[in-house]
């Protein structure tokens, strides 16, 4: 009863999906779906190699600076960070006084409260602060990017595909649209107050290029500040930001691994040892009989079997 | 427990006997997983999956327990925790990737263990309670971790939660009432996510509760093993301690080992980028997609493109309930007294389509709609239901079986009269059973 009753609760399924299937096939050829613009110049991430890449990878602390320089000047005016505190640049390799001038010198301070009369009011940020939201809010903040939203940056490079690279090819990537793009696709065509980029996903994107020219960031260690030097910095930086314990975690996974498998060749090696014990128990008889075994090797050597 | 042969608990100690003559738990335990309980002899790898399944969901409470101490269930501070948990917590971070990425591997260790059963025929008599029990505990899990993924408050649980409780919408009537009361509002707000940890807290306990019921009815029959002949006598089975406590020990240590290195070197690689943006009721994400466990599912609901009679969103959701739900009809669906795929040629082949089927429905369902992936997915979903609906009843009907070994000594000899080495470790070829 059961298989009769199954046998037609299957029949309907698969009747029901090639319905499906074929009236999906007839409008499939009534009208096939156009490609888009989207579809045809949408870029892969291009290739970014640092420091922090693969397992074992470490952070640059040099280039993390020269990042966090890059973020402090191009980037900040608009985008926050706001998961990380100032205290945490400690493991860029700031001293604590550096840090404390870093804070109290950010140009935007840390909204508080007057204490003599109560009023909303801002104030220097202090080491404990975490880095201050350049806008009061989303409405402040699209009103001031053409209605654009600038997303906060701490998680960016873990918030997206391909995250870092993502990050360094969406800076570098800024050019002018292909003219063939406007011609296939007129409807795609970039407005003004938008920007062709074939690394962002639907082309065009409200941020203006942020890195214009060679030489907008002077480096204090003396690296040229060109775009893709720059593009690459404030990656490792946003890598940083979005995963700040990532040393720790190479390191510690370093050791786990070590442990796992000496331990697991430990417990295969008793696993043997035990299943071997059990052999013992009886008597070794057909090919377990030693007699029969330097018979079985002495065979196999002749044909040349291993093991 | 099980056999005659197996062992009885003799303490070794005054307080041992002290104890066992008070609260005999050491005498349970010694039956359950000691040297009391007698396993066939002949058991391969892929029965170690069970109590690799029990070590991930205790290693779900335990992380869990820990992320709860600093986690913070409210749709403005959620996010906000998880990421004060990534940062400031003392190995909070590995916590969470623990967490999160035992999730998957429980659901990878679950998934090979049921494809197991599948193809050994575990759920056949007189095993079907503990096949049924497992599927219960399945659900369970996906109710789990689907609520797991929502407490982040992230982009991917906002519109995760939105589309999953969507699913009731799709009944007439009662629908979008229970959907409603399900939530606790219009769309997934505070209310939800306060439920949601709640009973992400409650349901592993749950799951747990049922694993012993799980392990009580198989361990009545006792396991099955490779040829799913019955075991006859005392020389077909090996104490569980040491032997496959032993075997159990060193295949964890490897499959922990694989869980470290995604742990500790590719801890996202398995979850969306997008969970790492806030939740925003206002912006739908481009592509909304489940965690990479529940695709095929996702895939089977996306398949039903048509009103035929019922709205296709319906379909898609009547599918993908009986999907799971048919399962737990397969000890009736499949008749064939032989339990092994080994000895069943045509059930053989079958079952690997089915694998490959359900791999190909998990791609669709990660996939973009496009109409060649729709297309794809309709036919892999219509293959699924005739597999267990149409397919298995007929072979079991129809398949002529090859000859099943006498025993399962019979079938570890390879050849002598007498019992010689436990399975595996005798240097010959294995004897051309199959």
């Amino acid at each position: 009863m059961i298989r009769i009753l199954a046998f037609f609760v299957g029949l309907g399924f698969v009747g029901v999906l090639m319905l499906s299937l074929v009236f999906g096939l007839i409008d499939y050829a009534k009208e096939p779906p156009e490609p888009t613009a989207e579809h045809e110049f949408h870029k892969h991430p291009k290739e970014l190699a640092l420091a922090s890449n693969g397992p074992f990878g470490q952070f640059d602390e040099q280039q993390l600076q020269r990042g966090f320089q890059v973020y402090k000047e191009v980037c900040a005016a608009c985008h926050g960070i706001n998961l990380v505190a100032f205290r945490e640049l400690a493991a860029l390799g700031y001293e604590e006084p550096e840090i404390k001038k870093i804070a109290s010198d950010w140009a935007i301070e840390v909204p508080s409260v007057n204490p003599d009369t109560g009023e909303t009011a801002t104030r220097k940020a202090i080491a404990s602060d975490r880095f201050p939201d350049p806008y009061a809010n989303e409405t402040a903040a699209r009103a001031a990017n053409n209605n654009a939203l600038p997303p906060d940056l701490s998680l960016i490079a873990k918030a997206r595909h391909d995250g870092a690279a993502y990050v360094y090819s969406l800076l570098t990537g800024y050019q002018k649209q292909p003219a063939a793009l406007v011609e296939h696709f007129p409807a795609s065509k970039t407005t003004p107050g938008l920007y062709y980029n074939p690394y962002f996903a639907n082309l065009n994107i409200a941020m203006p290029p942020p890195l214009t020219s060679d030489g907008q960031v002077t480096y204090a260690d003396g690296t040229p500040g060109t775009i893709e030097q720059a593009a690459k910095d404030v990656s490792a930086f946003l890598v940083w930001t979005a995963e700040p314990k990532l040393e720790n975690r190479h390191r510690t996974g370093l050791a786990v691994l070590i442990f796992l498998i000496v331990a697991t060749i430990l417990g295969y090696l008793s696993y043997r040892n035990i299943w071997a014990a059990a052999k013992r128990k009886v008597a070794p008889v057909g090919p377990l009989d030693p007699a029969n075994m330097a018979k079985s090797e002495a065979a196999k050597d002749e044909q040349g079997i291993a093991g | 427990m099980s056999f005659a042969w197996a062992k009885p608990y003799e303490p070794k100690s005054d307080f041992s006997r002290w104890i066992d003559q008070r609260l005999p738990l050491p005498r349970l335990v010694y039956g359950a997983i000691g040297g009391g309980y007698p396993v066939p002899r002949n058991l391969n790898y892929f029965w170690n999956f069970g109590v690799l399944a029990g070590v991930f969901l205790t290693i779900q409470i335990i992380t869990g327990i820990v992320l709860a101490m600093h986690y913070y269930a409210s749709v403005d501070g959620a996010f906000t925790s998880i990421e004060h948990i990534m940062r400031n917590v003392n190995a909070g971070w590995m916590m969470r990737y623990a967490h999160a990425n035992g999730a998957s591997f429980f659901f990878i260790v679950t998934y090979i263990h049921i494809f197991r059963s599948l193809y050994y025929g575990s759920y056949k008599a007189p095993r079907e309670l503990v096949w049924m029990l497992g599927l219960v505990i399945y659900l369970l899990m996906m109710a789990t971790a689907f609520m797991g993924y929502v407490l982040p408050w992230g982009q991917m649980s906002y519109w995760g939660a939105q589309v999953i409780t969507g699913f009731f919408s799709a009944f007439p009537v009662v629908g979008e009432p229970i959907r409603i009361w399900l939530l606790g509002g219009f769309t997934p707000d505070q209310a939800a996510l306060t439920r949601f940890f709640s009973l992400h807290y409650l349901l592993p306990f749950v799951i747990f509760g049922v694993v012993i019921l799980h392990i009580w009815g198989l361990h009545i029959p006792g396991s099955s093993n490779p040829t799913g002949v019955d075991v006859k006598a005392e020389r077909d089975t090996l104490p569980f301690h040491p032997f496959y406590t032993a075997k159990d020990g060193w295949f964890l240590g490897l499959v922990l080992a694989a869980f470290a290195a995604v742990l500790f070197f590719a801890p996202n690689a398995l979850g969306h980028p997008d969970n790492y943006i806030p939740a925003n009721p206002l912006s739908t994400p481009a592509h909304i997609v489940p965690e990479w466990y529940f695709l095929p599912f996702y895939a089977i609901l996306k398949a039903f493109t048509i009103d035929f009679i019922l709205p296709a969103k319906l379909w898609g959701v009547l599918a993908m309930f009986a999907s799971i739900l048919l399962l737990f009809f397969l000890s009736w669906l499949d008749r064939s007294p032989v339990r092994s795929g080994s000895y069943r040629p045509v059930f053989k082949r079958f079952f690997w389509i089915l694998v490959a089927d359900v791999v190909v429905l998990g791609w669709a369902g990660g996939s973009t709609p496009t109409p060649a992936v729709v297309a794809i997915s309709q036919i892999a979903t219509a293959y699924y239901f005739a597999h267990f609906l149409i397919i298995l009843p007929l072979i079991s009907k129809f398949e002529r079986p090859l000859p099943l070994p006498s025993s399962i000594s019979a079938s570890v000899l390879h050849g002598e009269k007498q019992e010689s080495a436990p399975y595996g470790l005798a240097k010959t070829a294995p004897a051309p059973a199959e």
